[in-house]
């Protein structure tokens, strides 16, 4: 465990068992967060992100799910020894999660005030009063205004956009040291996103957290990102800065995932789509997950998992092409993007 | 595109109301005029909500409009509405839809789902079927082998192109397209707009496209209109509407989309929109944005702004253009 890092996962491994398959969904997944830092976790569905962020705090079902190896160090302590008992007094006080669909989070019976108390009593020693007191300056905090008559309405009374608002509120209302936001945009509309993306942004600033974002949108990652994961196939295809990621990336993917997005200022008029579709974990390829799609593989690439090859401090790369005995291959023009 | 630009579809004051309980109206579409040239794809963005699903809809008579005229092929649909005209309609217009999931009949393989059109509107006759589903199944991308498999063995992008295939097989002239690509990974996103792309060109479609990703809508449509709560805001080439957007609306809209490019995205002054989008049962007086405008000025709430041509082809209704 390093001290620099306020999170640290090793080697994770997470399956599933389905009718009679197992579903290798997350297959050896290393990354770290520091403190204070905005990490993205980026990929298509199916390549594992959610389960790995689920697994943080133990959101995997078990069955079907099982974490069958790997360490999650958070303050020192390895949280997949601890009991299950241990995760409640962590879940939502210490590390606290925004999901995708703020409808479906939110219980459409209560109202939103007794949510968000509901939080605060369970995870510190208050009374009523002073959690409604908090919840209202969440609220507040989180751009919901007239917060006093707000507390008293019902999940169907507030639009997309606010209860998305609502559950970032319930997310922080215990001052946790990480958010983890999965797809926190997804389901909003593109002037509601930008809200929001301003909204996690200066929250983060003024609460001083750390925050793993999930997405598959790389405008949001230019966004909110100091750092980038990119997953795929239940591997980490590649990490490094925002601006590694963006401006040198080395991994195939990373570059087809760059070359298949339209830009705005470009006239090219064909996208670069990256041809076929994502492997199948219930039978996971025995060498690089990206094989069967790179343009560049290899015959090593599909026998062999390649190993990690660093090119700076922070940018690690898991790609044959990095290789010394490989052919020296250039970031193709489709996938340069002008600083 | 040839230089004489021929009207293929002209919409005129369309309007789509529902009806909401005993006495209130939801104004899903709210007069709405354009018209789409043979041969190009004309894209419509907007938010949830703004009404560009229901104008697809209704064009395409799967609703019936409230009011207005819907001119297709120089013909007024309302009058053709004779089961034979209906039907030789329903083969020249064609729908492609949002979910892959929920579109396809899972209890029929992908050979029953295109043989259903071709039987109906009599395309070729019953012992060409297999040539010509295998041949329309590798325009799209999948081959011949497929054609025996029911929806659940396929992957979203796949059942894409099965909804595609299933469009095609009639041979239209104009294909609706209601969010197609919205449901799939960016990766596989890229595949079905070029395939769209391709179509446009190799088999002389016009395209109605209707999405929420205004990137992918201003890189495939060569026009593009703007919805807000049931109106059209504005209309204009992609280059012109993206270059010099006139609307207040569009330009937020704009500027409300995260680039994919984090030095440039550090530096940029955004204009982010506050509040929602008000409910289309009891929209705002006059302007329909008027209460999330920037500019709104007095006379915003008072008359509703006239729907006008400010450049060549450039077309908004917003009193700052008066």
């Amino acid at each position: 465990m390093n001290k620099d890092y306020l999170l640290e996962v090793n080697n994770l491994q997470v399956t599933f068992k389905t009718n009679n398959t197992e579903v290798h969904a997350v297959r050896g997944v290393n990354f770290q967060l520091k403190e204070k830092e905005t990490l993205a976790i980026v990929g298509e569905s199916g390549s594992g992100k959610s389960v790995t962020a689920q697994s943080i705090i133990k959101l995997i079902s078990e069955p079907p799910g099982k974490i069958n190896n790997g360490s999650i160090f958070y303050k020192g302590e390895d949280l997949l020894t601890k009991p299950e008992r241990y995760f409640s007094s962590i879940r939502g006080k210490e590390i606290s999660m925004i999901f995708q669909d703020p409808m479906s989070s939110l219980n459409p019976t209560l109202k939103i005030g007794r949510q968000i108390a509901e939080t605060i009593i369970r995870h510190e020693k208050v009374n009523k009063e002073t959690a409604y007191k908090r919840t209202i300056e969440l609220l507040k905090l989180v751009g919901i205004p007239n917060p006093e008559k707000r507390i008293d309405q019902y999940p169907y009374e507030f639009s997309g956009g606010m209860r998305q608002r609502v559950m970032i509120a319930i997310a922080l209302s215990c001052n946790p040291k990480i958010l983890i936001a999965d797809e926190p945009t997804t389901a909003l509309d593109v002037t509601i996103q930008a809200q929001i993306i301003e909204l996690l942004n200066d929250l983060q600033q003024k609460l001083n957290m750390s925050t793993i974002i999930i997405t598959h949108d790389l405008g949001v990652v230019a966004n909110m990102a100091h750092r980038v994961v990119v997953m795929y196939g239940g591997k980490v295809a590649e990490t490094g800065t925002v601006d590694e990621i963006f401006y040198q990336p080395k991994h195939p993917y990373t570059w087809g995932l760059l070359s298949s997005i339209p830009k705005l200022d470009s006239k090219e008029k064909k996208l670069i789509a990256i041809d076929g579709s994502p492997p199948n974990l219930a039978n996971p390829p025995k060498g690089c997950p990206f094989a069967p799609r790179c343009p560049y593989a290899m015959k090593v690439c599909i026998e062999q998992s390649p190993g990690i090859v660093s090119s700076s401090d922070t940018q690690k790369t898991a790609c044959w092409l990095l290789d010394e005995q490989a052919p020296i291959t250039d970031t193709p023009e489709t996938a340069r993007i002008e600083g | 595109m040839s230089n004489i630009k021929e009207k293929v579809l002209e919409v005129k004051n369309l309007k789509k109301h529902f009806p909401v309980g005993r006495k209130t109206v939801l104004k899903a579409v709210d007069g709405i005029n354009f018209h789409i040239f043979r041969g190009e794809i004309f894209g419509i963005v907007g938010e949830s909500g703004c009404g560009k699903s229901t104008a697809g809809r209704t064009i395409i008579q799967l609703y019936e409009p409230t009011a207005g005229e819907i001119i297709f092929n120089g013909k007024k649909i309302q009058d053709q509405l004779k089961k034979k005209d209906l039907l030789k309609f329903r083969q020249e217009m064609q729908m492609i839809f949002q979910d892959p999931y929920a579109s396809l009949n899972p209890r029929m393989n992908v050979r029953e789902i295109i043989t259903a059109g071709l039987t109906v509107h009599n395309i070729v006759p019953k012992n060409e079927h297999e040539n010509y589903i295998s041949e329309l199944l590798e325009k799209v991308g999948l081959n011949t082998s497929h054609a025996n498999r029911y929806p659940h063995e396929f992957s979203g992008g796949q059942r894409q192109r099965i909804g595609i295939a299933r469009a095609l097989s009639v041979n239209p002239k104009f294909i609706i397209a209601d969010e197609p690509i919205s449901a799939l990974d960016v990766s596989i996103q890229a595949q079905v707009v070029n395939l769209m792309k391709e179509l446009q060109v190799s088999r002389d479609l016009t395209f109605l496209f209707i999405a929420h990703d205004l990137s992918m809508v201003k890189h495939i449509s060569d026009r593009i209109g703007v919805m807000y709560l049931g109106n059209m805001v504005e209309i204009a080439t992609s280059e012109e509407l993206y270059s010099n957007p006139l609307h207040p609306y569009t330009q937020a809209l704009l500027s409300a989309i995260p680039l994919p490019n984090p030095k440039q995205e550090r530096h940029r002054e955004r204009i982010i929109l506050k509040g929602d989008v008000p409910s289309p049962i009891s929209p705002p007086s006059g302007c329909p944005f008027r209460t999330r405008c920037s500019k709104a000025m007095g006379i915003c709430a008072e008359v509703k702004p006239e729907w006008k041509e400010i450049y060549n082809n450039h077309w908004v209704a917003c009193h700052l253009y008066n």
